[in-house]
């Protein structure tokens, strides 16, 4: 624990080295690919906590990715396009205020985590793998083809939308505002890892029957876990539409949950900031690879093979390990 | 850790290297499907432009794979605009893909010339400046197939495309200029590749004539299923579904079938011979419409380099107005929201030897513009 | 005379049972890519999202000897010899390993086999779609009772669904092998503690299930299309069918089967035409077609939320 607070220090200095690097060369992208980073990084700690903490293997964790961004997606287009949300029961008109959009993707996220929640965690193991994967796949399927917001070409918002006295265009004063969240999530997963009820979340994953048998319902845990978790990605998925000023059914993707998983597992699985390091490594991986052949994908499915094959604990678990041979 | 670090400064360093342009060079950006499904498209784009822009040492292009994820492709054009500093992005293929790039090009002050996707937001109200497009809007190869329909005397089409805004599109712009009345109207699965259901429909529905557009896997499935129902009814679809990558994979199925497109190889012109040509002996396979497209892209840059420099963009932008070059469909010309007015030919399919190709029966659409002309305010 | 009206209905009702027909078609073929998959899951224990890749590289193996043939039926016999073969490989070099691992190793280790084997295929056959195509003699159609015709191909894919489920009941339960791999399933330390090379057993479960799926691609490829990622889609359906029928159960993928291919069928055409009688025409093609492609999904949480562990699984 102690070696990895050591290396947690090192993760912190690099999310400040390097934007100021983008700034001090003038590479606005590379502050672009950090944020993408960051907010990968923070789907990734969203599902860390029900599949790493607590043992539940969603594979549908793009619904909740897309929601939030399909929510800010939407508020921010009937704001463009000064038309009204809905008229009833009250009249609502969209937003492109950040402060008012978050709240709102949190609560929806929140909403949507607790009723995929409530119906696939009647299932467990590979039924509830499955169940997760086809409510994201019915969500969508149902955004490709419902026309109001673009269908499949997606919904472009043009500019990200505003936050007080900040430029959000400016990549720095963006990644800025990401690595709040960032920082937020970590805090958050940190106090639940720490609390009483992160305990009982842990220990079911060890031995549910046990934890049952205390006297904790285990299916009131899990669903509070797992409405944390999809809410904290349903957050990343807004900051993924301001990030692109776009949002389309990509995000809602199978491939999408497969990322998000390689994420934490690359990382290294219940590790607080695992899902951050496999984000940064697979996006580095992408742009390395993707620089030198067409088919990067090969070498990236290989690699992915590799290290589950033999660095299970992810990267994070190998410099654990050696370090503490070192010592 | 170290080779993390060494990977991004090596990121790093090839990311400052970029050259300072003097005032004939110009800088392109290249966005294009090179992996995953669809990448045939983007592969031949990128083929025909840079057999266009060949030996030009004004122009250097840089290209970049988007997977055909609109995420991907804005990050990339962020990233041509913000540290290559390129002066004009092209490549992109599908229009889901163009919708989430195209704006964010040209509010970053940067020209976009468009060697395949055209929706109808960016013909219309969603036009600019700074966006031409040198293939077609999204409406006018499914337009023109309308206009065949009629002149071949068909009354009562059934017509289906994917359940997405591209499939809309088409069969809006089928019914824009087709007289008769519609049999049937369906809505398929993006990606289904079975159509025994649509096949049964069409049977049962008392057709003359069926319209489709199907890209990609998905026309060939349905041109195979069809021919094989033994339904002996006229076919008519945009090219898309007949063009030269596909048509060895749909096989047979498709000899005979009547497809609407703004170019085929057979356009007897010089400029069109000199590609075809090129192409031929640079790639050893037959060009595409798509590789014409990309052709056509570059030569228009070109055209445009040789009137004005690209950094007074007011001239630029004119010079590419003007689309003074020769473009293999022979007549070519920008209306006013910057998208082109060109023939649309009716082509079919026919074997050369052991190959399949096309050639042209006849003009579906003289002179075509689009039907949003007047929704641009520029 | 007949009415137009009954005239009409009877129309309908010929169209119903064309579909019924397709989505039993649909069926058989999915039930070929489940039936491994279940098998797989009920032997070895392992989820196995790479299933779809056997798909392919079966269309792939048929689409190259079709070229080199011009035989159809050696193209067949080319999709099982060249999925079994990739899957031989591949259980010896990566899968071999994962049978021991947790499920969430297993699914994100053949996630990762998808992307290495598209890509790889790929690289080795070109980005454009293959050729395949249905020999002539199940070219066209033929009519079954009066008034309705039926595609040959698509009777012959529904006759060789069922010969091949047929052929599965007896190796399992009629053959040494079979008595094998139903001890697999019901208990897996007992099989090894048997003496049966359990590794050897594993191999043959894998290449089983591989060539099935490899001949499922073939079939469907020769009608549909022969291209890279071809698998997916289908995949996902699988699982969808294996949930539904409870994994490791033979019997609850082919109920599954048929249950998700007519369910499909049916609900994405008769779907938008019920709705036309509530709602104004195109809206309801739309809306329609939208609830029609979320339909199976629908099914599947209502069947999970009923029955937890599937139609014929074990809780």
């Amino acid at each position: 624990m102690i070696i990895e607070k050591f290396f947690n220090k090192w993760i912190m200095f690099f999310l400040i080295l390097i934007p100021t690097c983008g700034v001090i060369f003038d590479e606005p992208y590379f502050i672009t690919l950090a944020t993408k980073v960051v907010i990968l990084g923070i789907a990734g700690i969203g599902l860390n906590l029900a599949l790493g903490y607590c043992g539940l293997i969603s594979l549908g964790h793009a619904a909740f990715f897309g929601i939030g961004g399909y929510v800010t997606g939407i508020l921010s287009f009937h704001a463009l396009n000064d038309e009204v949300l809905f008229s009833w029961p009250l009249a609502v008109s969209g937003s492109s205020e950040m402060l008012i959009i978050w709240p709102i993707a949190i609560l929806v996220s929140a909403l949507f985590s607790f009723i995929i929640g409530l119906l696939s965690l009647r299932t467990s193991g590979v039924y509830f793998i499955m169940i997760t994967l086809a409510f994201a796949q019915m969500l969508y399927f149902f955004s490709i083809s419902w026309p109001n917001y673009g269908g499949e070409d997606g919904l472009s918002i043009y500019m990200r939308n505003s936050f007080p006295m900040v430029n959000t265009m400016d990549p720095l004063s963006f990644y800025m505002i990401s690595l709040f969240w960032l920082l937020f999530s970590i805090f958050i997963s940190l106090r639940l890892i720490n609390s009483p009820f992160g305990m009982s979340f842990q220990a079911i994953k060890q031995n549910e029957e046990r934890v049952k048998s205390v006297g904790i319902e285990t299916f009131k845990v899990k669903l509070l876990v797992f409405v944390i978790s999809g809410t904290i990605t349903g957050l990343a998925g807004s900051l993924y539409t301001d990030l692109n000023r776009f949002v389309s059914p990509t995000v809602l993707d199978w491939h999408t949950s497969g990322e998000i998983m390689v994420f934490v597992i690359l990382g290294g699985m219940a590790r607080l900031y695992g899902p951050l390091v496999g984000a940064a490594f697979f996006i580095a991986l992408e742009q390395t690879l993707g620089s030198y052949t067409e088919n990067w994908q090969f070498w990236l499915g290989l690699i992915l093979i590799l290290v589950i094959l033999y660095a299970r604990s992810g990267i994070l678990g190998l410099f654990d390990k050696k370090l503490k041979h070192e010592k | 850790m170290r080779k993390f670090t060494t990977t991004l400064g090596a990121l790093l360093v090839m990311a400052t290297s970029s050259t300072f342009a003097d005032g004939h060079k110009v800088k392109v950006g290249m966005i294009t499907t090179l992996s995953g499904g669809g990448s045939g498209l983007g592969i031949d784009v990128r083929d025909g432009f840079m057999l266009a822009v060949k030996g030009n040492k004004n122009i250097s292009v840089i290209t970049k794979d988007d997977q055909r994820k609109p995420d991907i492709a804005v990050q990339l054009a962020d990233k041509m605009i913000q540290s290559d500093k390129v002066d004009v992005l092209t490549g992109i293929i599908w229009s889901n893909l163009a919708m989430a790039v195209v704006p964010a090009t040209v509010n970053q002050g940067k020209f976009y010339l468009s060697p395949n996707a055209g929706p109808s937001k960016l013909a219309g109200k969603g036009c600019h400046k700074n966006y031409f497009n040198v293939a077609w809007q999204n409406d006018n190869l499914h337009e023109a197939a309308g206009g065949y329909a009629n002149s071949a005397g068909f009354k009562n089409s059934f017509i289906l495309a994917p359940n997405y805004p591209a499939g809309k599109d088409a069969l809006t712009g089928y019914k824009r200029f087709f007289k008769g009345k519609l049999a049937g109207e369906i809505y398929t699965k993006l990606g289904q590749k079975d159509y025994a259901a649509e096949i049964a429909q069409i049977r049962a529905s008392g057709a003359d004539s069926v319209f489709f557009f199907l890209p990609g896997g998905m026309g060939i499935g349905f041109m195979k299923q069809f021919s094989q129902s033994g339904i002996k009814l006229p076919v008519v679809g945009p090219a898309f579904s007949f063009d030269q990558g596909i048509l060895k994979a749909v096989g047979d199925a498709a000899l005979g079938v009547k497809n609407t497109s703004q170019w085929s190889k057979d356009i007897d012109n010089a400029a069109n011979k000199k590609f075809v040509n090129d192409f031929k002996s640079e790639y050893g396979r037959l060009p595409s419409l798509y590789a014409s497209q990309g052709y056509d892209t570059g030569k228009l840059l070109i055209s445009a380099m040789s009137k004005a420099k690209i950094k007074d963009m007011d001239k630029f932008r004119d010079a590419l107005r003007k689309a003074d070059f020769s473009s293999t469909r022979g007549k070519f010309s920008f209306d006013t929201n910057h998208h082109p007015i060109q023939d649309i030919y009716v082509r079919e399919v026919i074997k050369e030897g052991k190959t399949l190709t096309n050639k042209i029966v006849s003009v579906g659409l003289k002179d075509h513009s689009n039907a949003y002309v007047s929704d641009c305010k520029m | 005379m007949k009415s137009p009206k009954t005239n009409n209905s009877l129309m309908t009702l010929i169209l119903f049972f064309e579909q019924l027909l397709n989505g039993i078609q649909f069926g058989t073929m999915l039930f070929l890519m489940s039936a491994g998959l279940t098998l797989i899951f009920g032997v070895m224990g392992l989820i196995n999202l790479a299933h779809g890749s056997f798909y392919m590289i079966g269309a792939f193996s048929a689409a190259l000897i079709a070229a080199l043939t011009e035989s159809f039926w050696l193209a067949l016999l080319a999709s099982l010899a060249g999925a079994a073969i990739a899957g031989v490989l591949i259980e010896i070099i990566i899968i071999r390993r994962l049978y021991r691992r947790d499920h969430l190793d297993q699914v994100l280790a053949t996630f990762a086999l998808i992307l290495l084997l598209s890509e790889g295929v790929r690289w080795c056959f070109g980005a454009f779609p293959l050729y395949l195509n249905i020999p002539n003699v199940l070219n066209g159609t033929v009519p079954i009772f009066d008034n309705i015709i039926y595609s040959k191909y698509r009777l012959f894919i529904i006759f060789m669904g069922f010969l091949i489920a047929l052929g599965l009941y007896i190796l399992i339960t009629k053959t040494r092998l079979g008595i094998r791999i139903r001890a697999g399933q019901n208990d897996r330390q007992m099989i090894s503690a048997l003496g049966v090379d359990i590794s050897k057993l594993y191999t043959i479960v894998f290449a089983i299930g591989a060539s099935l799926a490899g001949l499922a691609g073939a079939m469907i490829g020769a009608i549909q299309s022969v291209e890279v990622g071809m698998g997916e889609p289908i995949l996902i359906l699988a699982f969808v069918v294996i949930v539904i029928g409870g994994i490791g159960s033979i019997k609850g993928a082919l109920v599954g089967s048929i249950l998700v291919g007519v369910t499909d069928t049916i609900g994405r055409i008769f779907l938008p035409e019920l709705l036309k009688v509530f709602m104004e025409s195109s809206n309801a093609t739309s809306v329609g077609s939208s609830i029609g492609s979320m339909l199976i999904y629908i099914l599947m949480a209502l069947i999970l939320i009923i029955k937890p562990s599937g139609l014929f699984g074990k809780s």
